[in-house]
């Protein structure tokens, strides 16, 4: 039973992924083309050209990349919205709407970390990643239009999962930034950056920064945590019962706090923190992934 | 060995004072948090009883060896095992062991002025210093006072700290954690749990006798339960036409306590609510209400008979089981909401609700096996030793006759499961929740920093600390320095 609404949210996802894209060649233009070769020939270390980076010459690019990131957001608020239209419930009712939802919340996490810290060396990895996302869903996990199980429907619910899907869009960015600062401290340690990662802010930038993104979302994960039991509690009768995907949450939460603890009271920084930050990162992938599709728990309405 | 290994010499105090001071040290904690994370891990990817014990009794026969491991190592039941338990309990003692004495600490602290002035304020950061005039000091101590930072004064200088908030915060979010485990213990040692199955019309008792299944914790009892009544006066369930997938669930209740009776709706995420204790609607069915007569025409059995779902489309199973008919009879039978008319044998539903409903059925005869002691299955019939007499089905109103008898399908009537939950616990458990949220917000955003200023001469010397690199520190100097100058 598909209704006009869930024609014109397919509609919307697809115009934003021609639009993200778009945003993906404006991104992988302007990195490549700011990278130049240098004009005097004595620039040179033993045979090899040095190249260097002058991403001024292509600020236009970079502008439209950013701009066409925020059209694509538009038009998947747009998507994500009318999928909700079309069975007068938040679209949060299988793994196809889960990821559109994620999808967006990725976005949006780094539209709005973008107007506080220059990122776009980070837009390339992003429109790649969202495209994926929607890709994948679109074509693997897309399910038609349903209303809801009677389970699910509950104020609770809501809650839960804006908490939920927000800080897995943080999450996960805050392990892109942690890849990065692996990557860089691997390439730095045998040599140097190559040229179109010379923007990427030094180590000690990304060290933080991915540490401020946790620490900014672990309460909301907290509270994702408890939202959750308490819907669980006026759904089941406990608001605790070691599903899969409750534990794995706990595992999740427990992950980050020992993140935390290793920062704030042992004082790790670098590669240990990063890799710390990318394993708690993974056991919330893992949840997503794994409980929702394979999983065997009360959780299960991927709808697969 | 030629290494000695260093034992310090402490006698029985000393070693428990010494094991105490390891327990509660922050590595240990560190290491038992990530225990318990891992120790959670095999329980997500193992069948465990209380979530899903027909899974274990799966592995039990497909692979009884694994199965019998398994369980030695407590794998079926993971959370409820003395080595995660351990985990926990440690991980607590250590939390309590480190939390309580900072607490008292940092109390002391907030009661205590800030530290004085330091002499050199030009090595500290955020330094500067500037001309001003007789009432520099009284517009800081006005700013300071208005900003509610807490202040030590000294002759010509102001020492000023702020942000005892995050450490609060971190306080209360590490003993909130506690909070939260003494409401999972208290509703372990003093909740229950108990599941019931009500045909529409029917009045669930709370007593221990009404329940199908019941359970207490360690420290209570049968004399707990709560008084009160819920009567099942309709049930509706609505089902999508094109999926099967179930839309809403809904019961109409009359709920009786203390005498007073009033109309209630009951509905998935909406238990009805006793104090501590919690109605559920939980899982619902069918019952065929059958009349069976005997081999005399005597009416042996009257009454509905609730059936097993075995499908989403409501295929349900079932046992009618006659003890009291001459000759006695039971029947195995199967429920169909909508009957697939198709050649095939077995039954098949097409959709959960009363399209078409058909009860179809094998007759046996001889002892039912009810007095033997053996506890049996209600949706069972044990056929061992019985004979069977006839194979037959019926739909509302027809009556199929046998040799011994004959049964009647008078009409089918829904029942729910109703789940009965008492938790004291969990408000705890939930105030723990809060309290840790809010505990977090003031701990990770909260900054802690400090402002001191002095008068030297005709100018002032401005400087500032801030503690866990607080950002925003140079733009609170220089709102106070424009203060302290009495700009507007
Ligand atoms: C014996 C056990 C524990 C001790 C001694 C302890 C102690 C501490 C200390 C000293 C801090 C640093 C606060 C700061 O410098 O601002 C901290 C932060 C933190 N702790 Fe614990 N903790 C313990 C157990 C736990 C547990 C079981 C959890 C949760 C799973 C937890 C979660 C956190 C979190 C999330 C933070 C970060 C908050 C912040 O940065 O202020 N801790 N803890």
């Amino acid at each position: 039973m598909q209704t006009t609404w869930a024609y014109i949210s397919n509609y919307f996802i697809y115009s934003a992924m021609a639009v993200f894209a778009i945003s993906f060649v404006a991104h992988a233009f302007e990195t490549a083309f700011a990278v130049r070769a240098p004009e005097k020939a004595d620039v040179t270390q033993g045979n090899l050209l040095v190249k260097t980076l002058d991403y001024q010459r292509t600020e236009k690019a970079a502008r439209i990349a950013t701009a066409m990131m925020i059209l694509g957001f538009i038009l998947l608020l747009g998507g994500v919205i009318a999928r909700g239209l079309s069975n007068k419930h938040v679209p949060w009712g299988n793994m196809y709407e889960f990821s559109i939802t994620g999808a967006l919340a990725f976005t949006g996490a780094y539209l709005a970390a973008l107007r506080k810290y220059d990122l776009r060396w980070l837009g390339l990895f992003i429109s790649l990643a969202v495209l994926l996302t929607l890709g994948t869903a679109i074509t693997l996990l897309y399910r038609d239009s349903a209303p809801l199980v009677p389970a699910l429907k509950s104020t609770w619910l809501v809650i839960h999962v804006v908490a939920a899907i927000i800080s897995g869009g943080v999450f996960l960015l805050a392990n892109v930034v942690s890849g990065a600062y692996l990557y860089l401290d691997y390439k730095e340690s045998r040599g140097g950056r190559p040229a179109w990662l010379t923007r990427v802010p030094t180590l000690e930038v990304l060290d933080q920064l991915s540490y401020r993104l946790v620490a900014f979302v672990f309460p909301l994960w907290t509270f994702a945590v408890i939202a959750g039991a308490i819907w669980a509690e006026s759904a089941w009768g406990r608001y605790w019962g070691w599903d899969p995907k409750e534990t794995w949450a706990f595992i999740t939460w427990v992950a980050y706090a020992a993140y935390l603890h290793a920062r704030v009271t042992i004082g790790w920084r670098g590669r240990r923190a990063a890799w710390l930050c990318i394993l708690a990162g993974s056991t919330f992938l893992f949840n997503y992934v794994y409980v929702n599709v394979w999983g065997t728990g009360k959780h299960t309405y991927s709808g697969l | 060995m030629s290494e000695k290994i260093e034992v310090p010499e402490l006698g029985a105090v000393g070693l428990a004072r010494y094991l105490w001071r390891q327990l509660t040290s922050m590595r240990t904690a560190l290491i038992l948090l990530m225990m318990m994370g891992i120790a959670a891990i095999p329980g997500s990817l193992i069948p465990q009883r209380i979530t899903n014990a027909i899974a274990v009794r799966d592995l039990y026969d497909s692979n009884p060896n694994l199965a019998r491991w398994y369980d030695r190592f407590y794998l079926f039941d993971v959370y409820g095992s003395p080595w995660f338990s351990a985990i926990y309990i440690l991980l607590f003692i250590s939390l309590i062991g480190c939390v309580l004495p900072r607490t008292l600490e940092h109390y002391k602290a907030m009661k205590a002025q800030p530290p004085a002035t330091p002499r050199n304020l030009s090595r500290l950061e955020h330094h500067q210093e500037f001309k001003a005039d007789e009432k520099a000091l009284e517009n800081a101590a006005l700013w300071f006072a208005k900003n509610r930072f807490r202040i030590k004064r000294d002759g010509d200088s102001i020492s000023a700290e702020k942000g005892y908030l995050r450490e609060t915060g971190n306080l209360l979010f590490h003993l909130s954690l506690i909070l939260i485990l003494v409401g999972v213990s208290f509703g372990a040692l003093f909740g229950m749990r108990g599941e019931a199955i009500i045909n529409v019309g029917e009045r669930f008792i709370n007593v221990a006798t009404t329940y199908d299944t019941l359970s207490f914790g360690k420290l209570t009892s049968e004399k707990s339960l709560q008084p009160f009544e819920v009567k099942l006066d309709r049930f509706n369930a609505t089902y999508n036409p094109a999926t099967n997938a179930p839309i809403d669930y809904k019961a109409w209740v009359t709920v009786t306590e203390n005498g007073i009776s009033r109309k209630q709706i009951l509905k998935v995420n909406q238990p009805l609510t006793f104090g501590n204790t919690r109605v559920y609607l939980q899982a619902n069915g069918y019952s065929p209400v059958v009349t069976v007569r005997d081999s005399r025409g005597n009416v042996a059995l009257q009454g509905p008979v609730p059936f097993l779902p075995q499908d989403a489309n409501l295929r349900s199973i079932g046992a009618i089981k006659v003890p009291d008919a001459d000759p006695p009879v039971g029947f195995v039978a199967n429920f169909v909401p909508t009957n697939q008319r198709t050649s095939g044998q077995g039954a098949i539903s097409v959709f959960p609700e009363l399209l078409d409903p058909k009860l179809l059925f094998s007759v046996w005869q001889g002892d039912l096996g009810l007095n033997s002691g053996v506890p049996q299955s209600v949706y069972r019939l044990d056929t061992d030793k019985l004979r069977k007499i006839g194979l037959g089905s019926v739909k509302p109103g027809e009556t199929f006759t046998y040799p011994e008898g004959s049964i009647t399908l008078e009409t089918v009537v829904p029942w729910v499961n109703l789940q009965v939950v008492r938790d004291p616990g969990k408000t705890y458990a939930l105030w723990g929740g809060i309290v840790a949220v809010l505990g977090l917000l003031s701990s990770l955003y909260g900054r802690r920093r400090r402002i001191w200023i002095r008068k030297v001469g005709d100018s002032v010397e401005v400087a500032g600390l801030a503690k866990n690199e607080a950002p925003g520190l140079q733009a609170e100097i220089q709102a106070f320095v424009a203060a302290v100058k009495g700009d507007k």
